[in-house]
């Protein structure tokens, strides 16, 4: 027997494994990322693509210096960055944005022990903390220009310089219209995002179409947003049919950054529920907030924040939707 | 009841089937190799008790060790030959077990001893039991548990369902299809000495619904004077575990920590079946088995019947060899078979298959931190929630694992199967359950 010399491996069971990697998730995440970025470009040139930049180039030094090593090929950092960016307004300085990345990796992964191991979406805790620090540059939104190439804003503006207010091409938010000068935004503007906003927030169509991507793959739990819009829709609608002059369900839907928060925020692996059930129990709570926050809370806006709280409950909301274990308690039937 | 379009139970796993290599080979004898090992432990319980020495004649179909208790079965010799050694020697299990070593003799007709064949009419459940233990049968569906225990349930059970397992849900194997496919008067006439042993009025064949070919022949075969219903089985790992099927067929749960019986229903693999229906054919014990050689390291993947004890080389051998890229050799399936290093290493009762991977299959796979995505979860067939037991089981606090319920995992790999960050899960729930058990047996 020849092959008496030959040696192999030694593995345990299973010896065959299905065909989906953490790295090959996340890189499918930056994909489909892909034509929101592209949206977000169309809308705001050349300021989209510089502050996305920015923010990327933020979380993948950050990953690279004070993360484990070639954690840079997990993807997970892209995610951040793309994610962040997409959240700020086009003008905002190049500094601020490179500073949230930091801030986003930093604070909201490695310090609680690297990818696996956050509370809360990095991608949110960065913006949240831009937020609290800048509070008028992340407030000042664009609005269409005369020319696609004009930059949106002051977003060469020196470190540690706030934005030049004069350069900023400034417009309000659907959102912000309707808190503070109850003026609507026709539907089909909100949908293709020709508005005023955030990068990410005013392309629906382009979101959804990312998502819809992910939950084929089972890269992304279909049941949170889902979840999300059937809460805020239902909410909202039953709100406006009791008060007509707060919004519709279709308005609450398309406006601010409910889709993108719905479909690429709240869905963050690490931070939601890993059972079925609390994925549903999740994305109702987001929603819930999201109606309370945009109708009765001093912000025009409150997605962010929604994610963030319900991210905090998500042990809870696990431990308290553990499957039934097979042959224990009442038996199920088959399908 | 019966669901011609197939009924399938929650989670599991798709692994691609891979049987398109030997499904439609047809069985062929290998031919009998120069040597033998048969080690004394071959089945779940106690190991038989030796009844040779060296220098020791055999003939073929000789009690060479014989059962140790009620939980045990007798091993015979598999060819007529000359007891060399009685050793230890390398065990599919990877441990080293005490093996009878018997040199085949060269020239011998290899003719069974003349031997009573038992008949069947009439017989006492009792009468069943003995003929099914002295010839040594086990489950042939892997776990090699004595068949004879399975068929005396305490009387105080009523037993209502024989369920017949043909659902080979590993994949690559195709033993119990070419079973079912080439000896389908066999399954049936085996379930009727089962279900008269059993006293059950009702047998359900599960097999899966890649098995056209299997589900047709046993619907040509099947007896007009008894309840036998052929269910196919949505395609899904892992559709053949005991519990899984039951469910499947009964739509009762085996509650944790029972057993098949508690809820009426006897499970017996087609193979284990085909075997007991032989004894009362022939007259012969077990001592050959289908074994299916395959997997895209070798170079003629076949279905043989094997003498039990031939050496892993000389199957090989007669499969015409390894390919050049050939990396690891599996006993069993994919999903829970377990890595031979050894040429020596016996086929032995409980070989469902030889499958040997290449380098394609087996390339090193780079380990990730838990990204709680929650697959595990989706994919567990018992419900168990696989993320939070590897992180205990990372951490060594395998009493807390027994709290959410680890003594009920299977160890069916699907969470592994799934877990995009390569953590090893029911690696470490395997040794989780044998740190356990250590504990239990130093106390």
């Amino acid at each position: 027997m020849a092959m008496d010399a030959r040696r192999f491996e030694l593995t345990a069971s299973p010896h065959v494994k299905g065909p989906d990697t953490t790295p090959r998730i996340m890189w499918s995440v930056v994909g489909s990322l892909a034509p929101v970025v592209a949206a977000a470009i169309y809308y705001f040139g050349p300021s989209a693509l510089l502050v996305i930049a920015a923010t990327t180039l933020g979380c993948l030094l950050t990953e690279r210096g004070l993360g484990p090593p070639r954690a840079l090929r997990d993807g997970s950092a892209v995610i951040t960055g793309m994610l962040l960016g997409l959240t700020l307004p086009a003008g905002l300085p190049l500094w601020m944005a490179f500073l949230g990345g930091f801030f986003a990796v930093a604070f909201g992964k490695l310090l609680f022990g690297g990818l696996g191991q956050n509370i809360f979406n990095p991608a949110l805790l960065g913006r949240a903390f831009l937020q609290a620090a800048f509070p008028e540059d992340l407030t000042t939104w664009s609005a269409a220009t005369e020319s696609w190439a004009q930059l949106r804003g002051d977003n060469f503006a020196l470190p540690l310089m706030s934005g030049d207010p004069v350069a900023a091409v400034t417009g309000a938010t659907p959102l912000g219209q309707m808190k503070f000068d109850q003026i609507p935004t026709e539907t089909l503007d909100l949908m293709l995002g020709s508005i005023g906003g955030s990068l990410g927030e005013t392309a629906a169509v382009a979101i959804l179409v990312g998502g819809a991507y992910l939950a084929l793959k089972n890269y992304l739990n279909w049941r949170i947003p889902v979840s999300i819009f059937v809460t805020v829709a239902l909410l909202s609608q039953v709100i406006h049919v009791m008060d007509p002059t707060k919004p519709d369900a279709l308005f609450m839907l398309f406006s601010g950054g409910l889709m993108l928060g719905a479909v690429y925020m709240a869905t963050d692996m690490v931070t939601s529920p890993t059972t079925n059930g609390g994925a549903w129990i999740f994305g109702f709570g987001i929603g819930a907030l999201v109606v309370l926050i945009r109708l009765w809370g001093g912000l025009p806006e409150g997605v962010m924040y929604a994610i963030l709280l319900m991210n905090s409950l998500v042990p809870f909301i696990n431990r308290a939707t553990q499957p039934r274990v097979f042959g224990t308690g009442k038996a199920v039937a088959h399908e | 009841m019966l669901n011609l379009f197939g009924v399938t139970f929650r989670h599991g796993v798709h692994p691609p089937d891979s049987k398109s290599l030997t499904e439609h080979v047809a069985v062929r004898r290998m031919p009998f190799p120069k040597r033998l090992a048969l080690p004394l432990r071959q089945h779940a319980g106690k190991p038989a008790r030796c009844l040779v020495k060296k220098g020791d004649r055999v003939e073929r179909g000789d009690k060479i060790a014989e059962a140790d208790g009620f939980v045990s079965v007798p091993i015979h010799a598999s060819a007529a030959g000359t007891v060399v050694d009685i050793d230890w020697w390398p065990h599919p299990d990877g441990s080293m077990a005490e093996t009878v070593i018997i040199d085949v003799a060269p020239f011998s007709p290899q003719v069974p001893r003349p031997r009573l064949v038992p008949d069947w009419h009439g017989l006492s459940p009792d009468g069943v039991r003995k003929a099914v233990q002295n010839a040594g049968v086990v489950g042939l569906g892997g776990a090699a548990f004595p068949t004879h225990v399975k068929l005396a349930p305490p009387p105080d059970l009523d037993i209502e369902w024989l369920l017949v397992n043909g659902a080979e849900c590993e994949p690559y194997l195709t033993t119990d299809h070419r079973t079912m496919v080439e000896y389908p008067e066999r399954v049936h006439f085996g379930t009727r000495i089962m279900m008269q042993c059993l006293g059950v009025k009702r047998a359900v064949i599960g097999v899966e619904m890649n098995k056209p070919d299997a589900i047709a022949a046993l619907e040509r075969t099947k007896p007009d004077d008894l309840d036998v219903t052929v269910q196919p089985l949505i395609v899904k790992y892992p559709q053949g575990a005991e519990k899984m099927l039951i469910h499947v067929v009964t739509g009762r749960e085996v509650p944790s920590g029972k057993l098949p019986m508690h809820v009426g229903a006897v499970v017996q693999n087609v193979g284990s079946i085909a075997t007991i229906a032989e004894i009362f054919e022939t007259g012969l014990p077990l001592i050959e088995r289908i074994v299916t050689v395959t997997g895209p390291g070798v170079v003629r993947p076949s279905n043989l019947i094997v003498p039990v004890g031939s050496p892993l080389g000389d199957v090989l051998d007669f499969c015409g060899g390894l390919t050049d890229d050939a990396a690891e050799i599996v006993f069993g399936g994919p999903m829970m078979g377990s890595s031979q290093p050894d040429m020596r290493t016996p086929l032995i009762k409980g070989t469902t298959g030889v499958v040997v991977l290449t380098d394609r299959e087996v390339k090193p796979k780079q380990t990730y931190p838990c990204i709680k995505c929650g697959h595990c979860l989706a994919a567990c067939p018992v419900f168990l929630n696989p993320s939070r037991l590897g992180l205990l089981a990372q951490a060594s606090r395998y009493e807390e694992m027994v709290d959410l319920h680890l003594n009920d995992c299977m160890l069916c790999g699907c969470c592994s199967y799934v877990c995009p960050s390569n953590i090893p899960l029911s690696q470490m729930f395997a040794l989780g359950k044998s740190a356990l058990k250590r504990k239990q047996s130093a106390a």
